[in-house]
This record gives C-alpha cells, sequence and structure tokens, in this order.
C-alpha cells in the first residue's frame, strides 16, 4: 500500500544520566495503520510517548510528524491518557469533556453555537457515548470515561492517535470493545492508532503491526514476523520462547525475576477467557 | 409584608452608610469567593485555600502593627503563599503537604506574636477580631473600591483563563500536548485563588474565608453537572448569605447578652452551612429518583 507516513522516528535515543532508557528507536508509521506498542515494565514505552508528544526531547535523533518536526501543542497528535480522576461531584458534563478538544487550549469561556454543538455529537456518536453524553464524568465507568476521552482526541482532528495503556483499567469486554472502536475510527479517517499496552492480547486482531519494545531497544513489524522465540531473545538480550498453546501465545522469559513482567499473548480466535500462569 | 419588611430591615439599615458598602463589598467578594470555589473543588485544592488565609492572617497583623490597613498584609502575604505553594511543584504530594504544614505552623507563630504587639500597642483586643473573624462593618470606605476592584479582575481573569484551566485540572497532560503552559495556569490560578480568600478574610476574617471559598461552591455541584450554572449558583449563594448575615448583623444589635450586636461571620457560616445541607439532601432525592426512574424502565 502506498500510504503517506505520519510519523518517523530517527534513531531515537534518550539518555537519563548514564542510564539508555531508549536506544536507536528507528520506526515509521503510516496513516491510518494501528500499532500496537508493546512491552514489559520498565522498556521505555511511556518515555518513547512522551518524545512523540513532544513533552520530552530526545538526547540522540530526530521525529517528525507529517514531515514536521514536533512541537509542543502539536495537534496533529492526539493524545489519551490512561486515566482521568475526577470527583463524581465535578461540574462537567461527558460533552463538556469532549468539547475540551475542540478549543480547550483557548482562553475564554466557550460560547454555544450550533456548529460546536454538532462537532460534539459527531464524536460522541462515533464512540457511541451519545447515550450519557449530559451525564456528570465523574459519575461515568471507566469504560465510559475512556471513550469520552478519545472522543475528545478525536475532536483535535489528528493524524495520529495515542493511546497510554487505555486497556489496563478495563475489564476484558470493555478493553475488546476500546480496541474495535479505536480501529474502526482510525481506518475509517485514516488517522494512524498507537496503542500502548503490557498485555497485547485484546490488540492481536486489531493491530496491524506490533512495535515491541524490551529493554530500550524496539522492534516493528507484523505480529508472526516479531512475536518469534529468536527475534524476542535477540531484544531482550537472553533466551526466551514464544509458546502457541491451544491457540494462546505465551512469551516465557529465562529470568525467574522477569516472571510477572511476561506477555501473555492469545491468539486472536480465542474468545478472552481468563488466563492464569502460576 | 407592611408589617415584615420593618421587622426584618431594622430602622436605619439602609440609610447607614456602613450597611451600604458592607453591601456592596460583601457582593462581590462573595461572587469571587464563590466562583474561584468551583474551580477548587474541581481542583481538589481547598486545603491551600485555607493555608492562604492562615498566612494571609499573618500578614495582616504584621500590617496593623506598622499602621498599614490590614487589607494590604492579607493580600500581600496571601499573595506571595500562593505562588510559593505552586512553584513548590507537584513532585511528592507527600512532601509538599508536610512543607505546607511546616511553613503554616511558623507563619501562624508569628502572626501570633503580631497579635499580641498589635494588642499591647492599640490597647485593645478588637484587631485579633478583625483579623481572625472579619471586620465589614468597620471598614474603611476609601478601601471599597480598591476591594470591589481586586475582585473584578479576578472574575475577568478567570474568565480568560476558563477554559485552559478546566482542559489542565481534567488532565495536565492532555493540556500539555496541546501547548498549554500547564505550570503557568496553575500559578495565575493560585494568585486568583489568593486574592478571592484574602478579600473573603476582610469580610468573614481569616479563619472563616475559606467558609465563603468552599461552601457555595460545594452546595452549587451538588445541584448542577454544568460547569456555568455552577459558578452562577455558587456565586448566588455566597451573595446570599452574606447579604442575610449582614441584615441579621444588623438586626442583632439589640440582642442579648450584651446588645451589642452578633457578628457577621457567624450568620453567613451559619446560612452557608444551611445552603450545603439543602442542596445535599435535594441531591439525594433527585439521585434517588432517577435511580427508580431507571428501575422502572
Amino acid at each position: 500500500m502506498n500510504r503517506e507516513t505520519v510519523l518517523e522516528l530517527n534513531h531515537i535515543g534518550v539518555q537519563f544520566g548514564n542510564r539508555k532508557v531508549l536506544d536507536d528507536i528507528h520506526v515509521q508509521v503510516k496513516a491510518g495503520e494501528f500499532i500496537g506498542l508493546i512491552g514489559p515494565n520498565g522498556a521505555g514505552k511511556t518515555t518513547l510517548l512522551r518524545v512523540i508528544l513532544g513533552l520530552l526531547s530526545p538526547t540522540k535523533g530526530s521525529l517528525q510528524i507529517s514531515g514536521k518536526p514536533v512541537l509542543h501543542g502539536n495537534r496533529a497528535v492526539g493524545y489519551v491518557p490512561q486515566k482521568i480522576h475526577l470527583d463524581p461531584n465535578t461540574p462537567l458534563r461527558a460533552r463538556d469533556l469532549v468539547g475540551l478538544g475542540l478549543d480547550g487550549h483557548r482562553f475564554g469561556i466557550p460560547l454555544p453555537s450550533r456548529k460546536r454543538r454538532q462537532q460534539i455529537d459527531e464524536v460522541l456518536s462515533a464512540v457511541d457515548a451519545l447515550s450519557f453524553a449530559d451525564a456528570p464524568v465523574g459519575r461515568l465507568s471507566g469504560g465510559e470515561q475512556q471513550r469520552l476521552l478519545i472522543a475528545q482526541a478525536l475532536l483535535t482532528n489528528p493524524r495520529i492517535l495515542l493511546l497510554d495503556e487505555p486497556l489496563s483499567n478495563l475489564d476484558i469486554r470493555s478493553a475488546y470493545e476500546v480496541v474495535r472502536l479505536v480501529s474502526r475510527i482510525g481506518r475509517e479517517k485514516g488517522i494512524a492508532v498507537i496503542m500502548v499496552a503490557h498485555d497485547m492480547n485484546p490488540l492481536l486482531s486489531s493491530m496491524d503491526k506490533v512495535l515491541y519494545l524490551a529493554k530500550g531497544h524496539a522492534v516493528m513489524g507484523e505480529v508472526e514476523n516479531v512475536i518469534q522465540s529468536d527475534v524476542l531473545s535477540e531484544l531482550y538480550g537472553y533466551e526466551v520462547e514464544v509458546l502457541r498453546v491451544r491457540g494462546r501465545v505465551l512469551v516465557v522469559g529465562g529470568e525467574e525475576t522477569d516472571l510477572d513482567v511476561l506477555d501473555l499473548v492469545e491468539g486472536s480466535h480465542c474468545n478472552g477467557g481468563d488466563v492464569m500462569i502460576q | 409584608m407592611r408589617g415584615f419588611f420593618p421587622i426584618f430591615f431594622a430602622p436605619g439599615f439602609f440609610t447607614s452608610s456602613q450597611v451600604v458598602n458592607a453591601l456592596w463589598v460583601g457582593t462581590f467578594v462573595a461572587a469571587v469567593s464563590g466562583m474561584i470555589g468551583v474551580f477548587v473543588v474541581i481542583r481538589g485544592q481547598s486545603f491551600v485555600g485555607h493555608a492562604l488565609t492562615d498566612l494571609g492572617a499573618t500578614g495582616a497583623s504584621g500590617a496593623f502593627l506598622i499602621g498599614l490597613n490590614i487589607w494590604y498584609g492579607f493580600l500581600s502575604f496571601g499573595l506571595l503563599a500562593g505562588a510559593g505553594v505552586e512553584l513548590m511543584g507537584d513532585k511528592n504530594h507527600r512532601s509538599r503537604d508536610i512543607a505546607t504544614g511546616i511553613i503554616l505552623s511558623f507563619a501562624m507563630g508569628l502572626g501570633a506574636l503580631f497579635l499580641y504587639f498589635d494588642t499591647i500597642t492599640s490597647n485593645n483586643a478588637t484587631v485579633s477580631m478583625l483579623v481572625l473573624f472579619g471586620s465589614i462593618f468597620v471598614m474603611d470606605p476609601t478601601m471599597t473600591p480598591i476591594v470591589i476592584g481586586v475582585g473584578l479582575a479576578t472574575i475577568v481573569l478567570l474568565g480568560v483563563l476558563y477554559r485552559p484551566l478546566i482542559l489542565s485540572s481534567v488532565n495536565p497532560e492532555i493540556a500539555r500536548t496541546r501547548g498549554v503552559p500547564v505550570r503557568l495556569v496553575g500559578l495565575i490560578f493560585m494568585i486568583l485563588l489568593a486574592a478571592a480568600v484574602e478579600d473573603g478574610a476582610l469580610v468573614l476574617g481569616a479563619l472563616l474565608s475559606t467558609a465563603l471559598l468552599i461552601g457555595p461552591a460545594a452546595a452549587a455541584v451538588r445541584l448542577t453537572s454544568r460547569t456555568g450554572l455552577a459558578l452562577i449558583w455558587a456565586a448566588g449563594m455566597g451573595i446570599l448569605a452574606t447579604w442575610l448575615g449582614i441584615i441579621l448583623a444588623y438586626d442583632s444589635y439589640e440582642w442579648p447578652p450584651y446588645g451589642r450586636g452578633w457578628p457577621v461571620s457567624f450568620f453567613t457560616a451559619v446560612l452557608i452551612l444551611v445552603f450545603y445541607l439543602v442542596s445535599h439532601f435535594i441531591s439525594k432525592r433527585s439521585r434517588w429518583l432517577l435511580i427508580r426512574e431507571v428501575n422502572e424502565k
């Protein structure tokens, strides 16, 4: 496919003191692509995300979004945080939160207009949130708030949608719903989606490519090419094994201390039941 | 009505220049406190709001000592404290709370010393009452335009800051990625907060100005989920509580036990509590009705 490159990371390196957090990340993302940014805790996912958002300047390398250098307030990237903390009594309705995507960075009070209302209703309907449009945000569930945050980001009219672990606070069903929703919106609007996830299960059926981070290094490609014993072993720097058991895929590490950060990969044709590792 | 009016508004109420002055100042101070209060509730900063007036009290008692109007002491210390708290940053909530607590205790100790000196040098104890519990009836009328001016400027700036302030309160990271200078917005809000509570301290005193800040706002957010309406409700309830407090304080002039009148702060604080309890009852009731409606479907 001949699609425009929306994000280009050129040999990005980030160093805090002597500690290399990211090393030589070289990646291109095209319009409309759905990328899963996967990796264990401490792999540098958050750092990479902050670099793409323009909140952190890389020590080495450069990045471009739609061919332009990254600046603060780059509206080409729509950011969806993991969670917002609002008191149940916060006087802010769902549609007010979403409206912030339109003009939240501007000074002054928002003036109601038909066009504004229409734009807000449009994205609310895109994330299937019209039914609770007038509810106070603080009283909604984590999944509902997540959908509003996505709608909010969509109103900034982004080329890239960046979601920071959107699934980690959700039950499995809501997680699959969010993934399907985001992937549909990305395809329809030609927006590249980068979804950070600790667990890639719910993403498997939707993502075009996986960007796997471990120990500050990254490898990107299609799932079947990346989630392989030899590829991941090289990335981790020690022997890991990818096991495919009854349609499920497990990445098993060599060091005992890493057991709790192992990724559990589940085949796309499986329904999302809980998997236990002892 | 003809019988009620003179009972409620004691003779001379509207002709007393002190009362008219108090009503004007009270209106603006209550409106500003109520509106800023809504954002304080959204941002969960009520502790800071209270700390600012405590520090303001130290400034006020110091100002009295050197012969300045106490309001200048309130405002200067409040602004300094607000800026200081904000610049301490949000690196660590716990250490920030501890630092605030320690600075607060030190300032209060200093305030105690100043008030003690104030009392000795002026040979009466009213200055403690003025600083801690307010002085709206004995306010220097030349201060009125300044206090109202600060109040108006605060409201205007709050309007300017409105959207970026909400966005950074909801999630500072989103705001940052959208180019909002989050630290600066936080700092300006802290200065507005200081101006509001120190204005409030003039009416209700340092100890009770938080009541005017938090009370009406807390009641308002239970009555509506719309930000703009919450601002109007909070300002309205604050103004009503202040007016009624002034009226009742005036009425109480010949009340027992001493026949010297009761303080405005008392009445206003009680009324704010009443408003809060009523709003609590209303919101509980409407939520219950809503749940029942959903269940019946």
